[in-house]
């Protein structure tokens, strides 16, 4: 059994927990075992880099370091914001000579850089190249998807290996389920990020555009692999539609929930009952209820009968 | 015994901030062989060149060594003054105390002893030098030109008006290249076509010129003067000599659906075709790779209509072998590829369009007869955004260079459009205005002032197609120090300017360089601007720098009087530095003839009175030896030797530095 490590994060505890969910759900469909860092801590995310820069390289750096102690060669970061530090801090260790040993005087650990660390659509392509692909049942034929990859999924030319312009790293396993995917204008515009607190009112305004393109498009949902992305375009999408900006009760879905339906997974496993802005509707077109199943299959038997 | 005379010289400051030149010429004079030693401010001013002749006539001199700048530089001057004097040439050398001692040192003492011993080599090789004659090398007076636009045809014009043969050779079925694609040219907004297609016609009809269209450069081999050239004739399908351009073939050809190379790709053309009704010459070609009859062999209409039975199917490649004495590379450019741009629509947003699919749609001739009609729909745009620098100045997705043609068709763009589309809206985003050339700033000023185009001055992030069909392009104002976003309905991609795909290939053949972007080396960027490292081509043209028409016209004018100065002397003069084979150490293993890059090397039978072989050695062409010295190295019986830098000569200069 292939085994990876796994960084959660906060997000994926909290706010993010159906995307902890997804690719848990996936991973052992996969047959990949997840092996949690041990003792992991914050990343330092947005917060960390706008107080002390010492601070924000020393927080991934004692991941990192914990990661290479417990002999994890590869980590999965699923929060986009959390897999931009801690390739960030490899990527700085690596260029900066003195920058490690400051490093380790402050953390108190060594750490070589043999650390690699994957985001969720590089972790979920991997999957599908490792037999995940032949375990996609349900076509999800019909569903016309937005890919949204916001800032941390295509931006940093040494983090992301994407076109920053216009990204494609979730496009085959979206195509791979039988969905559409819809041609939009929006995939790499801003969602307001970390100003979801302190200036509601700009993220409402950055984030109304991008449902706006979506909806013009044609899209049923918004599928995305960042937690606040996720929390801008679903949480906020209420407020959108309170304040009279837009309706448009537009599902946002990550990449590896998207992957889970196709998958055949449960909504519930997956975590799609737990959406702001309703999920199920959509996901029982692929996934019918208990309910509603025996009802079919009631009728159907009525049928033979 | 030697009489060498030693002339050091201080190049203003150049040698002598650092070099104490007195004094080497002190410690030169004492040098055995050494019977005149002296210094001056410019050896290589007529003060300078009179003080060699003197002590060349006065001492006797055996040879002579100028320690100044590089050979590259000056030698030829220095070797004229000897010969001026009696001296053979070549029994004159120079020592390197510029580049190689005092700009690349700060300490006197210490470059001022490197500069005596600099001088001490050359005495020493210098002593060992012998006379040597140039090679006369006959010269094939005909030019082939390679490329049939605008500077093609100047320089076979010109060359031909000297009374020269030329051979134009162009890859296309016409010639007229992209100039016959413009609408107006800027600064004066002449029409482009009103002004090529009479020297197109008279290119053609020139009694002097060879018109080769539709016809590649597959090999090149030989040297200056004495080129032989492959020429692939491409199979047209239509017998030029028959064919009287009646053009019943492609009004009835069925294929009409073929997007039009000429146009940009935004008309249409027929399977059997000529580019443009004003081609030159005017007889089509088949396109093989869509024409149903070569490809299924189904249709035949072409061949029935033609009333002079000029279609013939199974027409094939033909290769002509010719020889000239010199090249004139005129291949041109093309525009990159805005594809890479990600942010504006990479490639795939319809009405987002180049600079020559703007110049068609203005042009009286193109696709849409002269109207402004964006490509989606076909509809008047109201607003148009051209964007200067695409692909130029970005060192990260695209050129780092400026593609210096852009800001001026840019500003004629906008001002075409104003001029058809009265109430229509030109915003021209630039990073900066650079209108350098006769009537160039004017011209960009009348844009602004008189035609009322709004230049902002800033970069487009993105442009992105509205579900309504208006195209959002989103930028910064950098002057008002605000973002900005216009609804537009067409945009115009100033692309950069950028060399032939496939150009390296006919460089590599000729022996010509090209830098990082592929872009053809002049000899020398301000003395030698259209000749290249290989003697006998040169550059007019695109293909060594983005130009625009004057300055393309001008240098294509440069080439042929260069051509016209070579094809002038009947024979050729070349340096005597040639490699020579000692035939009594000769084992003729042949190991020279197999290394020679330029095919120099040959058998040569020696034969007893009777006429029978007795021996075969290796012999070295003369006329097309370049010197390189590579079977010097190779020979393995230390039989070979090459003039002008001998065995002899180099451990010479090796044993006196100890």
């Amino acid at each position: 059994m292939n085994s990876i490590g796994y960084y959660p994060g906060c997000s994926l505890s909290g706010g993010g927990i159906e995307l902890d969910l997804s690719i848990r759900g996936l991973a052992q469909l996969a047959e990949v075992e997840l092996r949690e860092i041990d003792d992991w801590n914050c990343c330092g995310a947005t917060a960390a880099h706008n107080l002390d820069h010492n601070l924000a390289i020393a927080l991934p750096y004692r991941i990192l370091a914990l990661a290479e102690k417990q002999g994890l060669g590869e980590v999965l970061a699923p929060c986009a914001a959390c897999f931009s530090r801690l390739k960030g801090t490899n990527v700085r260790l690596e260029r900066s000579g003195d920058l490690k040993a400051k490093m380790q005087t402050i953390v108190d650990l060594p750490y070589s850089g043999s650390v690699k660390i994957l985001s969720i659509t590089e972790f979920l392509n991997r999957l599908m190249e490792l037999g995940l692909a032949d375990k996609l049942p349900k076509k999800l034929t019909g569903l016309k998807v937005a890919p949204y990859y916001g800032c941390l999924l295509s931006r940093g030319e040494d983090i992301v290996s994407d076109d920053a312009e216009s990204p494609s790293a979730m496009e085959a396993a979206l195509r791979a389920t039988g969905a559409e995917v819809v041609d939009w204008n929006f995939a790499t515009e801003c969602c307001g990020g970390g100003f979801s607190m302190s200036l509601t009112d700009a993220v409402l305004d950055l984030s109304n555009a991008i449902l706006a393109d979506a909806k013009a498009a044609g899209a049923d949902c918004i599928v995305t692999g960042c937690p606040m992305c996720h929390s801008n375009l679903d949480m906020r999408q209420l407020k959108i539609q309170s304040s009279g900006m837009g309706q448009y009760d537009m599902p946002v879905l990550y990449l590896s929930e998207v992957l889970g339906l196709a998958a055949g997974m449960g909504c519930d496993q997956l975590g799609l009952n737990r959406h702001f802005i309703p999920a199920m509707a959509l996901a029982h077109r692929f996934d019918p209820p208990p309910q509603a199943a025996e009802t079919a299959e009631a009728v159907s038997d009525q049928r033979s009968n | 015994m030697a009489r060498i005379g030693v002339f050091i010289c201080h190049c203003g400051e150049n040698i002598g901030r650092t070099v104490d030149c007195a004094a080497v010429a002190q410690e030169s004079a004492k040098l055995p062989g050494v019977v005149v030693s002296l210094d001056y401010k410019y050896m290589c001013s007529d003060p300078g060149q009179q003080m060699i002749k003197n002590a060349i006539a006065e001492q006797k001199l055996t040879g002579v060594v100028v320690a100044a700048c590089s050979p590259r530089m000056h030698e030829t001057t220095f070797r004229r003054a000897a010969a001026e004097a009696g001296l053979n040439p070549y029994l004159l050398e120079m020592a390197n105390l510029r580049e190689h001692c005092s700009w690349v040192h700060e300490d006197r003492p210490i470059a001022t002893g490197k500069a005596v011993d600099l001088v001490r080599v050359m005495v020493e090789k210098v002593k060992r030098n012998r006379a040597l004659y140039p090679i006369q090398v006959n010269v094939e007076p005909t030019a082939m030109v390679v490329g049939g636009g605008i500077a093609g045809i100047q320089a076979a014009l010109d060359i031909a008006a000297g009374g020269k043969k030329v051979i134009l050779v162009e890859k296309s079925p016409s010639i007229g290249g992209h100039m016959a694609r413009l609408s107006e040219t800027f600064p004066t907004l002449d029409c482009s076509q009103c002004i090529l297609t009479p020297r197109m016609v008279e290119a053609a009809s020139h009694p002097n010129i060879t018109l080769m269209t539709y016809s590649e450069v597959e090999a090149v081999d030989g040297f200056i003067g004495n080129f032989e050239v492959t020429i692939r004739k491409k199979a047209r399908y239509v017998d030029p000599a028959k064919c009287t351009g009646c053009g019943s073939c492609y009004t009835k050809c069925p294929q009409k659906k073929i997007p039009s190379e000429f146009d940009a790709l935004l008309g249409k053309r027929s399977a059997i075709y000529t580019p443009f009704p004003q081609a030159v010459p005017n007889k089509p070609v088949i396109d093989a790779e869509h024409c149903t009859m070569l490809t299924k062999g189904k249709c035949g209409v072409c061949k029935k209509i033609c009333p002079r039975d000029a279609i013939n199917y199974e027409d094939k490649d033909e290769l002509v072998k010719v020889k000239v004495g010199a090249i004139v590379l005129a291949t041109g450019f093309e525009l990159w590829d805005h594809s890479k741009y990600g942010e504006y629509g990479g490639g795939r947003l319809v009405d987002v369009i180049d600079g020559f699919q703007f110049e068609r749609l203005a042009s009286a001739s193109g696709p849409t007869a002269g109207e402004i009609r964006r490509p989606s729909d076909g509809q008047v745009p109201h607003t148009v955004v051209f964007i200067q620098c695409c692909g130029s100045r970005d060192e990260k997705q695209g050129m780092a260079y400026c593609s210096k043609i852009c800001c001026m068709y840019t500003a004629k763009h906008a001002m075409l459009y104003r001029h058809k589309v009265h109430d229509g809206r030109a915003v021209v985003f630039y990073m900066d205005i650079r209108a350098a050339g006769k009537g160039y700033d004017e011209f960009t000023r009348r844009a602004i002032e008189s035609d009322g185009a709004e230049y902002v001055r800033g970069r487009v992030s993105r442009i992105y197609r509205r579900a309504d069909g208006k195209l959002i392009v989103r930028g910064a104002d950098t002057l008002a120090g605000r973002p900005v976003s216009i609804e537009a309905d067409l945009v115009v991609l100033a692309d950069a300017v950028v060399p032939r795909k496939g150009g390296e290939k006919l460089a590599q053949m000729c022996g010509v360089g090209y830098d990082t972007n592929g872009f053809y080396s002049e000899a020398h960027p301000k003395l030698r601007p259209v000749e290249t490292a290989a003697a006998g081509v040169f550059l007019a043209g695109a293909c060594q720098a983005p130009k625009d028409i004057p300055d393309t016209v001008a240098q294509a004018s440069a080439c042929a009087a260069k051509v016209l100065g070579l094809f002038a002397a009947p024979k050729l003069e070349r340096e005597p530095i040639v490699a020579r084979v000692n035939q009594n150490l000769c084992v003729h293993c042949r190991a020279c003839i197999n290394t020679c890059p330029y095919g120099a090397t040959q058998d040569r039978e020696i034969k007893d009175r009777q006429g029978n072989v007795v021996k075969v050695v290796a012999e070295v062409n003369e006329g097309l030896c370049q010197g390189c010295g590579t079977c010097v190295a190779i020979c393995r019986s230390n039989a070979i030797d090459l003039d002008g830098f001998t065995d002899e000569q180099i451990f010479a200069e090796i044993a006196t530095l100890e």
